[in-house]
C-alpha cells in the first residue's frame, strides 16, 4: 500500500451497489485537495456505507451505530490540522444518530457529514429508513410505509447548517466536485447522496434517480436560505442536485480563543504551575 | 474540641453559599472542616441544609449530633431540633413561634431590611454564630468577595457584623494558628485532578450529583486550555470523550448513573478500540431517576459489568477528596498505560462533602502517555498482537505515512474487520491479557484499626470516613479489637490484604451503602469469603459513624 496517495480497497458491497462511486468520488476529491492519507480522518458508525474507512487508506474510525458524528467532532477539535470527513449512512445519520445530527449542526465543527442515503436499510436486510418513501413495501412494513419521510436537506437548514448539499452517487463527477467543495467548507457540511441499493430497495434506483435528478447551475443562488428551504422541498419528477444552502459563518474551533489562535490541542502543553495555583480557589 | 452546626433553610434561600462563607471563616481561624450537603430536587422551596463539623484536629466524617443551628426557615427546627444537645443554641428569627430554651431569636429580617436587601438575614444569623463562638470575623469582607460582586459582599460583611453584635461569646474558642490546608470536595478534586493530569476535552450532560465536576472545569476552560463541551446527551458525551482520545488528547466524561447507563454502548467501544479513557461515575440512589440529589453505593456490580461481551477495565472507588485528586490523575496514567477505560466511582456524600487536607503535592503528578512517535514496521498495526496484549499506540496524523485504524468489529492487527475464528480468540486473549499485567500494579485497600482485629469491616470508596471513625470509636471501648478494610481499587479487587486480614477475623462484617451487599458479593465470587453480617442503608442519606457503631454493637 502506497503511504502517500489513496487508495482504494476490496469492499464488502454488493456488485453494482451505489457506495462504490461514493467510494472513488471520495479518493478523487482528497487527490484534488493533495491531502495525504495521515492528515485524513474518515469515521463511520455502523452499516453498509459506514465501512467505508475500511476501503480506503486513510485514518479511519469506525465507532458506534449513529454515534459517528459526536466521535468525528471531538476527534476534530483535539486536532484540528486533521480533516475530518464522516461517511455513513441514512439510518446511521438520521435514525440512530438523529440526536446527534440536530446538535452537531448547531456545533458547526469543521467537518464534512457524506451521507450514503439509500432510503433503505441494507446490512439489516431491507427495512425502512428514516428517508425510506411513504408506501415502500419491506420485510417490516409490509403494507408499505406509513411515516413520513425525513427530509435531511431542508432539516439542516431549518436548523442553520452552513452548507448542505445533494448529490447522486450515478454521476461521479459532479459528485466528487461537491465533494470538494463540501470539505473545503470550513465549518459543518452535510452532503446527502442518493446511493441506490441495487439489493434492497427496488424503488430508488440508478434509473428512478437518473429520470429524476437534476445539477443546479449559476442561475441558483445557494445563499438564499428561504430559497434554499424551497428547492430543499422539491421532490417527484424533479430533484435537484448540487450545494443547496451555503452560508459563511464562525465554525465551533473559530469561536474558541485558545483553538482558534493556538495550536491543535493535541499538541498544547500543560502548564503545571498554573494548574497548582488553582488550589488557591480553595483557601 | 469538636463542634457541629446545621445550616437550614429553603432551596433559594443561600444556605449553599452561606455554609461556603462559614467554612471558610472557620478554616481562616484554624479549624479542620468536615461537612456534608444534604439537597431537593427542587430550585425553590423544600427544605436543604448543610452540616458543618469543625475541629482542631482532622475530621473524616460527619456526625449526628449537632452544637448549633442556624434555621432560615421553621422546617429546620421542626426536622432537626430533635438532634440538637442540650447546651446547645438554635438562631432564628424572632418572628418564629418556637419555645425552646436553645433557641436565640434574633431580629434577623429587621436588620437586613435595615442593611438594605433582606436576603443578607443568613449573614446576621452567621455573624450571631461566630460572635457565640467567639470567632473572628477579620476575614468576613474578603471572604464574601469571592462570592458576590463587591457590593453584595459589603452588605453580607456589614450582615455579619451587626449579627456578631447580638450576642455574648460563649465557647470562648480562639484562632488556631491556620495550616496551609485547601478546603474541597470530591468533585472539585476529581476536576482539579483532572486537571492536573493534562486532560484537554470533557464532555457531559448536566446530571447531579455529577455537573459540579464540569462546572469547575469550564471556569478554567480558556485558562487551562481545557475544552469543556456539553453535550446533547450521555451518549454524545462518551463518544466525543472516545474520539477525542483516539485523536490524542486526554479525554474524559463524567455523569451519575442514569447518565453512565446510557454510556454503556460507549464503555465497550472504548474497551473494544482500546482508547484510553476515564469516566467519573457519581452515584445516586437509582434505578432510573430515584433519588436525585442524594447518596448511594448501588452501582458496583453494575459498572464493573456493563456492556455486553468481554474486555478489561479498571475501576477505582474514591474515599477523601485527596484520594479523588490523586486517583483522578492515576486513572489517566492507567488508561493511557492499558489502553482501557478506568472508571472512577464516587457518590453524592463523597461529591458534595467539603473537607480541609493538606494541599496536594504535584511533584507527585506524573503525566505517562505511552504514545509512540514512530512505527517499526508498515502499515502500521494498530493492534500489533504483543506478550502484555499493549499494542504501541500511534497518534492519527503524526507520523507522514501512517494512519490509524480502529473498528468496532472485531479487527485484525492493522484495525481491519474480520470474521475469522482464530483472529477473534487472539484479540480477545491480547485484550484480556493486560487485565493479568494490571493485576500487579493494583492498590491494597486501606486498613485502619487493631492489627490482628477479630471484627473485621469491609467497605468501598466514600464510606472511608464514617468506617474509620466508627472502628476507632469501637476499640476505645476496648470489648473486642475492630479493624476495617476499605476498598479503593474495586475492580480488578486486589485480594492479598482481604486473604490475610481475614484469615484473622472472627467476623467479617461489610458496611455498605446499598442494599443487597454489593462489595460482599464481589468479595465472595472473588475470594469464596463470605461475610457474616451486613451493614446497610440504602435511605439515601450518607451513613454515619454512630449508624455503623451501633449496628456493630447490635450484631448476634
Amino acid at each position: 500500500m502506497c503511504d502517500m496517495k489513496f487508495v482504494t480497497s476490496e469492499t464488502a458491497w454488493c456488485p453494482g451497489c451505489g457506495n462504490f462511486n461514493i467510494l472513488e468520488a471520495l479518493r478523487m476529491a482528497l487527490e484534488r485537495l493533495n491531502k495525504k492519507p495521515h492528515e485524513v480522518l474518515i469515521v463511520g458508525g455502523i452499516g453498509q456505507a459506514a465501512k467505508t474507512p475500511q476501503y480506503i487508506n486513510a485514518n479511519g474510525f469506525c465507532g458506534l451505530h449513529g454515534r459517528a458524528l459526536p466521535a468525528a467532532v471531538a476527534a476534530k477539535i483535539a486536532n484540528k490540522d486533521l480533516t475530518v470527513i464522516v461517511n455513513t449512512g441514512d439510518g446511521d445519520s438520521y435514525g440512530e444518530g438523529g440526536n446527534h445530527f440536530i446538535h452537531n449542526v448547531r456545533r458547526n465543527v469543521d467537518i464534512t457529514h457524506f451521507v450514503h442515503d439509500n432510503q433503505i436499510y441494507g446490512l439489516t436486510k431491507g427495512q425502512a429508513s428514516p428517508t425510506t418513501g411513504v408506501g415502500h413495501v419491506t420485510s417490516v412494513q409490509t403494507a408499505g410505509t406509513i411515516n413520513e419521510p425525513l427530509n435531511p436537506v431542508l432539516l439542516a437548514i431549518a436548523l442553520g447548517a452552513g452548507f448542505v448539499a445533494r448529490a447522486f452517487s450515478g454521476d461521479k463527477e459532479h459528485l466528487a466536485s461537491i465533494m470538494v467543495e463540501a470539505i473545503q467548507y470550513k465549518g459543518y457540511a452535510l452532503v446527502d447522496i442518493f446511493q441506490p441499493c441495487v439489493t434492497f430497495n427496488r424503488i430508488n434506483t440508478f434509473q428512478w434517480y437518473n429520470s429524476r435528478v437534476y445539477k443546479l447551475d449559476d442561475s441558483y443562488d445557494p445563499t438564499d436560505r428561504i430559497k434554499a428551504m424551497e428547492k430543499a422541498m422539491e421532490w417527484g419528477d424533479r430533484i435537484p442536485i448540487g450545494v443547496i444552502y451555503r452560508e459563511e459563518k464562525p465554525a465551533y474551533c473559530d469561536k474558541i480563543g485558545f483553538l482558534k489562535e493556538g495550536p491543535p490541542l493535541v499538541d498544547m502543553q500543560v502548564d503545571m504551575d498554573k494548574i497548582k495555583g488553582y488550589m488557591k480557589d480553595f483557601i | 474540641m469538636d463542634y457541629n452546626i446545621l445550616i437550614g433553610g429553603a432551596a433559594g434561600q443561600g444556605v449553599e453559599t452561606l455554609s461556603s462563607v462559614f467554612e471558610k471563616m472557620l478554616k481562616r481561624n484554624g479549624y479542620k472542616i468536615f461537612s456534608i450537603r444534604d439537597y431537593m430536587s427542587r430550585i425553590r422551596g423544600g427544605h436543604n441544609f448543610a452540616q458543618i463539623r469543625f475541629a482542631d484536629r482532622d475530621l473524616c466524617s460527619h456526625t449526628e449530633d449537632l452544637d448549633g443551628i442556624i434555621a432560615l426557615n421553621n422546617e429546620t427546627i421542626d426536622y432537626h431540633i430533635d438532634r440538637l444537645k442540650p447546651d446547645g443554641f438554635l438562631v432564628c428569627d424572632l418572628s418564629v413561634r418556637y419555645e425552646d430554651d436553645r433557641i436565640i431569636k434574633l431580629p434577623l429580617m429587621n436588620t437586613a431590611r435595615n442593611i438594605g436587601n433582606i436576603r443578607v438575614s443568613g449573614s446576621v444569623a452567621l455573624g450571631a454564630v461566630m460572635g457565640l463562638l467567639g470567632l473572628s470575623l477579620d476575614d468576613a469582607g474578603e471572604i464574601y468577595n469571592q462570592f458576590f460582586r463587591p457590593d453584595i459582599a459589603d452588605i453580607n460583611t456589614t450582615a455579619v457584623l451587626e449579627g456578631s453584635k447580638f450576642v455574648q461569646t460563649r465557647y470562648d474558642l480562639h484562632a488556631l494558628k491556620e495550616e496551609e490546608n485547601i478546603l474541597i470536595n470530591g468533585n472539585q478534586a476529581v476536576a482539579l485532578g483532572a486537571l492536573a493530569a493534562g486532560c484537554k476535552f470533557y464532555s457531559a450532560y448536566p446530571m447531579t450529583p455529577s455537573t459540579s465536576i464540569m462546572d469547575y472545569l469550564a471556569s478554567k476552560m480558556n485558562d487551562a486550555e481545557i475544552v469543556v463541551e456539553q453535550a446533547e446527551d450521555e451518549i454524545a458525551a462518551i463518544n466525543m470523550a472516545i474520539g477525542a482520545s483516539y485523536a490524542g488528547v486526554r479525554a474524559m466524561t463524567g455523569t451519575s448513573g442514569g447518565g453512565f447507563s446510557l454510556m454503556v454502548e460507549g464503555l465497550g467501544l472504548a474497551g473494544m478500540l482500546e482508547v484510553p479513557l476515564v469516566i467519573a461515575e457519581v452515584q445516586r440512589p437509582g434505578p432510573v431517576t430515584g433519588f436525585p440529589t442524594r447518596t448511594e453505593q448501588g452501582d458496583l456490580k453494575f459498572i464493573i459489568s456493563a456492556s455486553q461481551g468481554e474486555f478489561p477495565r479498571m475501576v477505582i472507588a474514591l474515599r477523601t477528596p485527596e484520594d479523588a485528586f490523586y486517583q483522578t490523575v492515576r486513572a489517566f496514567n492507567i488508561a493511557d498505560k492499558y489502553q482501557i477505560p478506568v472508571i472512577l466511582v464516587s457518590d453524592q456524600f463523597l461529591a458534595d462533602s467539603v473537607t480541609t487536607v493538606k494541599p496536594f503535592d504535584f511533584d507527585e503528578v506524573r503525566h505517562d502517555r505511552y504514545i509512540s512517535r514512530e512505527v517499526d514496521e508498515r502499515p502500521y498495526k494498530r493492534y500489533k498482537i504483543t506478550p502484555s496484549g499493549i499494542s504501541p499506540r500511534v497518534i492519527p496524523g503524526k507520523i507522514p505515512g501512517v494512519t490509524v485504524m480502529v473498528d468496532s468489529d472485531e479487527h485484525d492487527e492493522y484495525g481491519y474487520i474480520t470474521e475469522s475464528a482464530e483472529v477473534r480468540t487472539n484479540m480477545v486473549d491480547k485484550r484480556m491479557r493486560k487485565i493479568e499485567l494490571l493485576k500487579q500494579e493494583l492498590q491494597e485497600p486501606w486498613f485502619v484499626g487493631e492489627e490482628d482485629c477479630e471484627v473485621l469491616m469491609l467497605a468501598w470508596g466514600s464510606t472511608w470516613g464514617p468506617v474509620a471513625e466508627a472502628v476507632s470509636i469501637l476499640n476505645t471501648e476496648g470489648d473486642k479489637k475492630y479493624g476495617a478494610l476499605v476498598f479503593g481499587d474495586v475492580w480488578p479487587l486486589p485480594t492479598g490484604l482481604l486473604l490475610n486480614k481475614c484469615k484473622k477475623a472472627k467476623r467479617i462484617v461489610n458496611v455498605e451503602q446499598n442494599a443487597t451487599g454489593q462489595l460482599a458479593s464481589l468479595v465472595a465470587e472473588t475470594t469464596g469469603i463470605l461475610c457474616d453480617f451486613s451493614v446497610l442503608k440504602y435511605d439515601g442519606r450518607p451513613m454515619s459513624p454512630r449508624y455503623i457503631t451501633e449496628k456493630v454493637r447490635g450484631m448476634k
